[in-house]
């Protein structure tokens, strides 16, 4: 017996240990989900939150009732009740299919109801405008356009406190997922199609943004951060970025969509407005080298 | 001559080099060991050419912990990457090279491993508990396994000749069309897996039928042990979701070698869709694998808590809910495509509702252990340690099913932590019981158990150490499939905590080698004279272990569910009567048309036109030999049969 005290003890200690050691690497960092800055993130938290809690009243009693009855009715132990051939039991399993039904029911409401409130595609209610701002996955590096400013950047975007952001996305790359986690997240990106997520930050700040689908070789460096910053540190950002002397049109758009990686902050002047619909259409239609390309093949295969 | 195949498919760098060699000369062991013992014979006549489903069983788990063993190297590499390509370090492997590194590790680890080691054990044991002497058709089990083991040796090959897709292990276009992916790696993915999966598919026709039509007299539906009830529904889901499988690899085999544009970002193709398909494949792929582990626990816990099984009918309609389920959830994998809040919101909610049976077999494990005689044997620990586990995972699945959750969590490690909760908690827990539970009756000893507790430790903390700092680094932004990251994100302890976890798990594996060498070593001790070592309930423990060629020398009907156990409390004696019996032939044609569809994928890969023409007429050759061949069985006289009966009671 005091050897198998000794068996548990050991076990909590290392419980506690994993639990210390965790709780010291996470000094200092944020867990960017938990710690939301912008008013989507902080609803998806509370849903986290909700979700847990009703998911831990079936966990508690599984926990306890598994640890419970395996240990009493352990073979040595012949003094508890032992009903070999006791194998059905109405009412029992009505709780249990009961329970849960309840509990899943009380979340597909609110799954219902957090899915259209949350749908990224969903402009957010405010009575300040909204700031629209494209954004491009390419490889490997974040392209984000400001249409009505004038002005693109590479790798960061900056965008106002306390007014909705409409970022509309594509890619000119294989299939992305953009995702700014203290903000909220996170939606696809593909090529030949537009996506929308509607963020707003609720404080200033610096926050990571990264590609969340694999994307191909240089697919971890692509990061961004993402600068909140009031009203007026925003407008007075974009004057600044109209006199960069960076100038975004056709040429250098080929240049920049040519596979790179841990490509630098930049800005742009755009010179080309309709830069994100052209990217669009680049992957609309026939493909011009597309029955080429087929019969080039069916030639080779002959010739061999 | 050879196509696109040139001596550069054969220069690697030094990681794959090691690789190659640990390949070549575990093969060659192999091979020497066989000419020094002169098996070459015994293993053509005994194994190559075996049509009994209990020999192919074997072969099916052989393969699959053989790819463990390479999946799990995989793990570990990425791991210590991971923990050690920080900042100004760029760790040991190239981006690309840790892009297939983890694609080869999930195809691996799905493919090759679950699937076999499922279909090892429904092979051993589904045609014993039903009580039938053979599976419905015998000749295509042994082609089916072939395939499996061709598609696994096609996947190897990958490492000696060319490569692996740096993709992910589903492959997502437009990433694997040729635009992206111009090398050979995805077409290697796609063949090895394409001729597995249709040896899984026929497999999974010939189970079906198998529990359909061959069950012993007397056992209606109804009467049918737990692990059949979870075999039948996972066979209806193989037969279902498969041909989708066969058919989006085709389509994205044709995109990549004849030029067409079914998933291509341009010219009218539609990457959207191959996402659709392959999840409506890959989500009823889960509940193919998961469903079979919940039938081993089913009669695990049964027969260690001597007791019957609690709520069996309720058990099959949760089977049964499960099934329809999991067919209508396929779109949780992707909320993050924009489908809309509706569509979003109803898929969310369906899978939700699949909690609901799930959670139902749980709690009726934990009644069947009510009022029972709980023994903790290395089975029972599994259990324990799944229901511990699964549940987290249950937990993380039930968050990521509400859309605006999963937005969040998406893709990040919190995904890779969930699927792993519930792939090892459940199904690799479950097998692992699952062959510790059956390893005496197929070969005739048990597993050491000393070895076995400590396997199972190592296994239960190391899952523990190594996923639950992954659930944390999701929530701080880390995604996936990262082969670098910023020492600024303070993500790199999280990381080492995890590569700990990992070689505990490592360790566990360790032991489990241990505990089969001493096994094997003190066979004598551990041997299972009686067909019946741990008081079983079910058919299976009614014959002989090792089992006789024929399963069973006569076949008396079955009047109850736990038909073996009441049969011992009332002391029957059954008369026996000795009758002929009919045993399939062994043939090689099965193997010889894995052989060729091998040949085949590889002729695809590297576009050689003339091996493709000259497989494809083997495999044609093949069948039509094969369907003419009238003399495919032979018969066991009642005397043979009452010989080696009675041999075997006096041994």
């Amino acid at each position: 017996m005091i050897y198998k005290m000794r068996k548990i003890v050991a076990g909590i200690c290392i419980l506690v240990g994993f639990v210390v050691v965790l709780a010291l690497l996470l000094q200092g960092h944020t867990i960017d989900v938990l710690q939301p800055a912008g008013i989507v993130a902080d609803k998806q938290k509370h849903l986290i939150i909700i979700a847990t809690l009703l998911a831990i009243i079936v966990v508690i009693p599984v926990y306890a009732l598994t640890i419970g009855v395996a240990w009493k009715y352990r073979a040595s132990n012949k003094k508890a009740r032992y009903t070999p051939d006791w194998d059905h039991d109405k009412l029992i399993e009505g709780v249990w299919w009961g329970i849960p039904i309840i509990l899943i029911g009380i979340l597909s409401v609110i799954t219902w109801q957090s899915s259209h409130e949350l749908d990224p595609f969903r402009a957010i209610k405010s009575d300040k405008p909204t700031q629209k701002i494209q954004v491009v996955a390419l490889q490997w590096k974040w392209l984000f356009i400001y249409p009505e400013e004038k002005i693109a950047t590479v790798n960061f975007v900056h965008i106002p406190v306390d007014r909705p952001v409409d970022f509309e996305i594509t890619a000119d790359a294989p299939m992305n997922s953009f995702w700014i986690p203290q903000l909220g997240g996170q939606i696809y990106a593909m090529s030949g199609m537009t996506t929308h997520l509607h963020l707003q930050a609720s404080k200033a700040g610096t926050y990571q943004g990264s590609s969340a689908n694999i994307s191909g070789e240089g697919f971890a460096d692509m990061r961004f951060t993402t600068e909140a910053e009031s009203e007026g540190d925003f407008q007075e950002w974009i004057e600044d970025a109209k006199t960069s002397k960076d100038v975004l049109d056709t040429t250098a758009y080929k240049t920049l969509a040519a596979p790179s990686r841990n490509n630098n902050k930049t800005t742009y002047v755009l010179a080309d407005e309709k830069l994100f619909d052209t990217v669009i259409m680049k992957f609309m239609g026939h493909e011009p080298d597309a029955q080429r390309s087929f019969e080039s093949h069916l030639h080779r295969q002959v010739m061999q | 001559m050879l196509g696109k195949l040139t001596l550069d498919a054969f220069k690697h760098g030094p990681i794959v080099t090691v690789g190659q060699i640990s390949m070549v000369l575990g093969a060659l062991s192999v091979v020497g060991l066989l000419f020094y013992l002169k098996r070459w014979k015994w293993l053509w006549r005994e194994w190559i050419t075996t049509v009994d489903p209990k020999k192919i069983g074997v072969m099916y788990i052989v393969v699959a912990l053989v790819m463990l063993l390479r999946s799990l190297s995989d793990a570990a590499m990425m791991r210590a990457q991971q923990a050690i390509s920080v900042g100004s370090n760029h760790g040991f492997l190239s981006s690309d090279h840790f892009q297939q590194v983890f694609t080869a590790h999930g195809t691996m680890m799905i493919f090759f491993v679950a699937m076999g080691l499922m279909f090892g054990l429904i092979n051993l044991i589904v045609p014993l508990q039903i009580g039938a002497r053979d599976v419905a058709f015998p000749f295509l089990n042994a082609t089916s396994f072939w395939l499996y083991a061709m598609g696994a040796v096609l996947l190897n090959l990958s490492l000696m000749v060319g490569e692996i897709g740096a993709t992910g292990w589903l492959a997502y276009p437009p990433l694997s069309e040729l635009a992206y992916s111009p090398g050979v790696g995805v077409d290697y993915w796609i063949w090895s897996i394409q001729i597995a999966g249709i040896g899984s598919l026929l497999s999974g026709v010939n189970f079906l039928v198998t529990i359909l039509k061959l069950r012993r007299a007397g056992m209606t539906l109804m009467k049918m042990p737990m692990f059949v009830w979870s075999v039948l529904g996972s066979m209806v889901l193989v037969v279902v979701a498969f041909p989708i499988l066969t058919a989006t690899l085709a389509m994205l085999a044709l995109d990549r070698s004849l030029g067409m544009h079914f998933f291509t970002a341009n010219a009218g193709g539609n990457p959207m869709m191959y996402i659709n398909l392959i999840w409506a494949w890959g989500h009823p792929e889960v509940y193919i694998l998961i469903l079979p582990a919940f039938g081993i626990f089913s009669e695990v816990v049964a027969t260690f808590s001597k007791k019957r099984l609690f709520g069996y009918a309720y058990m099959v309609w949760a089977i049964i809910a499960i099934v329809f389920l999991s067919f209508v959830v396929w779109l949780h994998h992707f909320f993050t495509m924009g489908a809309g809040a509706n569509v979003n919101a109803f898929f969310g909610i369906m899978t939700m509702v699949i909690a609901v049976p799930t959670g139902i077999k749980v709690f009726n494990w934990i009644f069947t252990m009510y009022r029972g005689r709980v023994q903790f044997t290395t089975p029972m620990l599994w259990f324990l340690s799944f229901v511990l586990t699964f549940t987290i995972g249950g937990v993380a699945g039930v968050l990521m099913a509400v859309p605006a959750i999963d937005f969040q969590v998406h893709n990040s490690l919190f995904l890779v932590a969930h699927f792993h909760n519930m792939i090892i908690g459940g199904v690799v827990f479950g097998y692992f019981a699952g062959l510790t539970y059956w390893f005496p009756k197929i070969f005739g000893f048990k597993l050491n158990e000393r070895f076995g507790r400590y396997a199972f430790w190592c296994w239960s903390v190391g899952f523990l150490l190594a996923f639950i700092p992954l659930y944390i680094l999701g929530m701080m932004g880390a995604t996936r499939r990262l082969d670098h990251y910023d020492a600024s994100l303070g993500w790199q302890g999280l990381f080492i905590v995890a590569g700990v976890g990992v070689m505990v798990i490592l360790a566990g594996v360790g032991f489990q080698v241990l505990q089969l060498i001493v096994s094997i070593m003190q066979r004598d001790k551990n041997r299972d004279k009686t067909g019946d070592p741990w008081d079983g309930r079910t058919l299976e423990w009614s014959t002989a272990s090792p089992v006789p060629v024929y399963n069973f020398a006569t076949l008396d009907p079955v009047t109850e569910r736990d038909v073996f156990w009441s049969q011992k409390q009332q002391k029957q004696a059954a008369k026996i009567q000795y009758e002929d019996i009919h045993i399939p032939r062994n043939t090689p044609i099965g193997f010889l048309i894995a052989v060729s569809a091998l040949l085949f994928g590889f002729a695809v890969i590297w576009e050689i036109v003339w091996l493709n023409v000259v497989a494809v007429l083997c495999i044609i050759g093949l069948v039509m030999y094969r369907t003419l061949d009238d003399n495919t069985e032979y018969v066991l006289t009642a005397q043979e049969v009452k010989a080696l009966e009675t041999k075997g009671a006096k041994a």
